[in-house]
C-alpha cells in the first residue's frame, strides 16, 4: 500500500517566487498577486510525487509542506 | 571632462575582515573568493566605512535579516558614503516597511505575474530576433552592450507606456543612481529629478489621453479609503520599475551569455536539450545574482549570534548568500541541472523583487533565442570584460566572436 501525498502552501510564508507553480504546475495555482496555494485539497495525483517534493526543495521561503498521508 | 564635485577615492583595502568594500576594484573584479574568506571569519562582518555597515556572509544570517523588518528597516536600500535625510515616497515599495508596505507592494504585483508575463513573451522574443539580426552577419559583438542591456530596456518600456528610443537616457540615470550615486551624491539627486520631470511629462500627457500602460494603471490606482495615490508615490513607483527593471536583468542575462562564452560543454548541452534552459536560468541566478540591497539597524538585535548596532547600514548581499556552501553542494561549481535550488537571487522574505517573473521570463527568452541562432560562440581573446561596481553586478562589455551568418 503506498502513502499518499497532499501538498500545503503556508499562506503567511509565501512569496510569489512561483517556483513551484513553474516546477509543479498541476499541484499549485496562483492568485491575483502571483502568490501559491495548492490546487484544490492539494492531494498528489498519482505519478506526481517527485514534482510535489520538488517544488518543495526548491521554495526559498520554505512555505511548502508535502504531507505523507 | 572635468567634473569639480569628484567624490573623494576609497584607499585600498588590506584587511577584508574588518574594513570590507563592495566598490572596490578587487571585489568588483573577482568577489567570491572575498565573500569565502569573510564568511569562514564570521557570520557577520562590519566595516567602518561608508559611516558604518555589517554585512552578513551566510544564507541563514542574510535570511534571519530579510525576514526582521522590526530591526532592519527598508527606507534606506543602497550603501553609500553619506546618509542624506530619507525622501518620502522615494520608491515605493521597495524603500517601504510595514505596515505601509504591503498596500504598495500589492498595488504591483497584478501586472506582473508569471500569466501577465507569457503575454508579453512573444513581443521579447521578436526583440531578441531584432537585436541579433544587428549583428550576427559581423561575427563578433559587445553582447553587453548590444544584446542583454536592451532586453529589459524594450521590456521595461514597453510596459510603462515610453519611448523605446529613450533607452540610453534610462541607462545614465541609472548609472548614475546605482553606481556614481555611491560616492557622489549630486549624481544621484540629478538623476532622481531629471526621471520625475520624465514621468511626470507621461503622467500630463495621459490626464488628457489615457493609455493601456503601467503609468496609467498607477495613476488610476486607488487606496482601501477609494483615494487615488498621492502623485509622490506614483512617481516613486515609477523610477522604482524603471530602475529595478533594466540594470538587474542586462546584469543576469550577461553573466549567463559570459558562463556560457566560456563553458563549451554547457552551452552544448542547452543547445541539445533546450527545455533544460528554465532551470540553467535559476543555476545562474544562484551563482551570479546580479543584485545586492541594503537595510538599516534600527533597533539593536544579534544576527547568527553577532550583536549588530543601530546606525550602521547592513550590505545585504544575496550573491554572498548564494555561494554559502552550507546552504547549497557544490556552491562554487555552476551546475546547470541542479534539482534543490532555493537561491534567493530575488530577494528573501516581504521585498521579493515585484519584477522575477518578468526577470525569469527574460534570461529564458534571451538564452533561447541566442542559442538558436549563435550556438557558438567564445569570449574574444582581442576584447576586455568588465564589470559593474556596487548594488548590481553584471558584465558591461562583454566581447564575443562567433563563426558569421551566411
Amino acid at each position: 500500500m503506498t502513502e499518499r501525498l497532499r501538498v500545503h502552501v503556508d499562506p503567511d510564508k509565501c512569496q510569489g517566487h512561483a517556483r513551484c507553480k513553474a516546477l509543479a504546475p498541476e499541484l499549485f495555482e496562483l492568485d491575483e498577486y502571483g502568490n501559491a496555494h495548492e490546487a484544490g485539497d492539494g492531494i498528489v495525483p498519482p505519478g506526481l510525487e517527485d514534482k510535489a517534493w520538488l517544488a518543495k526543495s526548491n521554495c526559498p521561503e520554505i512555505a511548502i509542506d508535502v504531507i505523507e498521508e | 571632462m572635468s567634473d569639480v564635485s569628484q567624490p573623494a577615492a576609497h584607499p585600498p583595502v588590506t584587511d577584508w575582515v574588518n574594513d570590507f568594500d563592495h566598490t572596490d576594484p578587487q571585489w568588483t573584479e573577482d568577489p567570491f573568493s572575498i565573500w569565502e574568506e569573510l564568511r569562514s571569519a564570521s557570520p557577520v562582518v562590519h566595516t567602518k566605512r561608508f559611516l558604518g555597515c555589517y554585512m552578513p556572509t551566510t544564507y541563514e544570517a542574510v535570511r534571519e535579516i530579510a525576514n526582521d523588518t522590526e530591526h532592519f528597516s527598508s527606507r534606506r536600500i543602497i550603501v553609500r558614503d553619506v546618509r542624506p535625510e530619507v525622501a518620502r515616497n522615494a520608491a515605493p515599495p521597495i524603500t517601504s516597511d510595514p505596515p505601509v508596505h504591503k498596500p504598495a507592494k500589492q498595488l504591483l504585483l497584478p501586472p506582473f505575474t508569471p500569466d501577465a508575463m507569457k503575454k508579453l513573451e512573444p513581443r521579447m522574443r521578436a526583440i531578441c530576433n531584432e537585436l541579433i539580426d544587428g549583428f550576427i552577419v559581423d561575427g563578433k559583438v559587445d553582447a553587453a552592450a548590444r544584446y542583454a542591456k536592451y532586453i529589459p530596456v524594450q521590456a521595461i518600456a514597453h510596459m510603462l507606456g515610453i519611448p523605446e528610443s529613450d533607452s540610453d537616457l534610462f541607462i545614465n540615470w541609472i548609472h548614475m543612481i546605482l553606481e556614481l550615486g555611491i560616492k557622489d551624491e549630486s549624481k544621484l539627486l540629478q538623476a532622481v529629478q531629471e526621471m520625475s520631470a520624465y514621468f511626470t511629462t507621461h503622467i500630463e500627457e495621459r490626464r488628457t489621453r489615457p493609455t493601456d500602460d503601467l503609468i496609467s494603471y498607477l495613476m488610476n490606482a486607488r487606496d482601501k479609503e477609494g483615494q487615488p495615490l498621492e502623485e509622490s508615490h506614483v512617481l516613486g513607483s515609477l523610477r522604482l520599475l524603471l530602475i529595478a527593471g533594466i540594470d538587474t536583468t542586462w546584469s543576469a542575462i550577461g553573466s549567463s551569455l559570459w558562463h556560457l562564452a566560456r563553458t563549451p560543454a554547457d552551452r552544448e548541452r542547452l543547445v541539445a536539450e533546450p527545455a533544460l534552459i528554465p532551470n540553467a536560468v535559476e543555476e545562474l541566478l544562484r551563482a551570479y545574482s546580479p543584485v545586492t540591497m541594503a537595510r538599516e539597524v534600527v533597533k539593536e538585535t544579534t544576527i547568527s549570534g553577532c550583536p549588530v548596532k543601530p546606525g550602521n547600514m547592513v550590505l545585504l548581499s544575496f550573491p554572498a548568500a548564494n555561494r554559502d556552501p552550507k546552504m547549497f553542494p557544490d556552491a562554487d561549481k555552476v551546475v546547470i541541472d541542479r534539482r534543490e535550488n532555493r537561491h534567493a537571487a530575488f530577494g528573501l522574505g516581504i521585498h521579493r523583487c515585484v519584477g522575477s517573473n518578468l526577470a525569469r521570463m527574460e534570461m529564458q527568452v534571451a538564452l533561447e533565442e541566442w542559442l538558436k541562432r549563435i550556438p557558438d560562440f567564445a569570449l574574444d581573446p582581442a576584447g576586455t570584460v568588465t564589470w559593474s561596481q556596487g548594488t548590481v553586478r553584471g558584465p558591461r562589455q562583454l566581447p564575443f566572436l562567433f563563426e558569421k551568418a551566411m
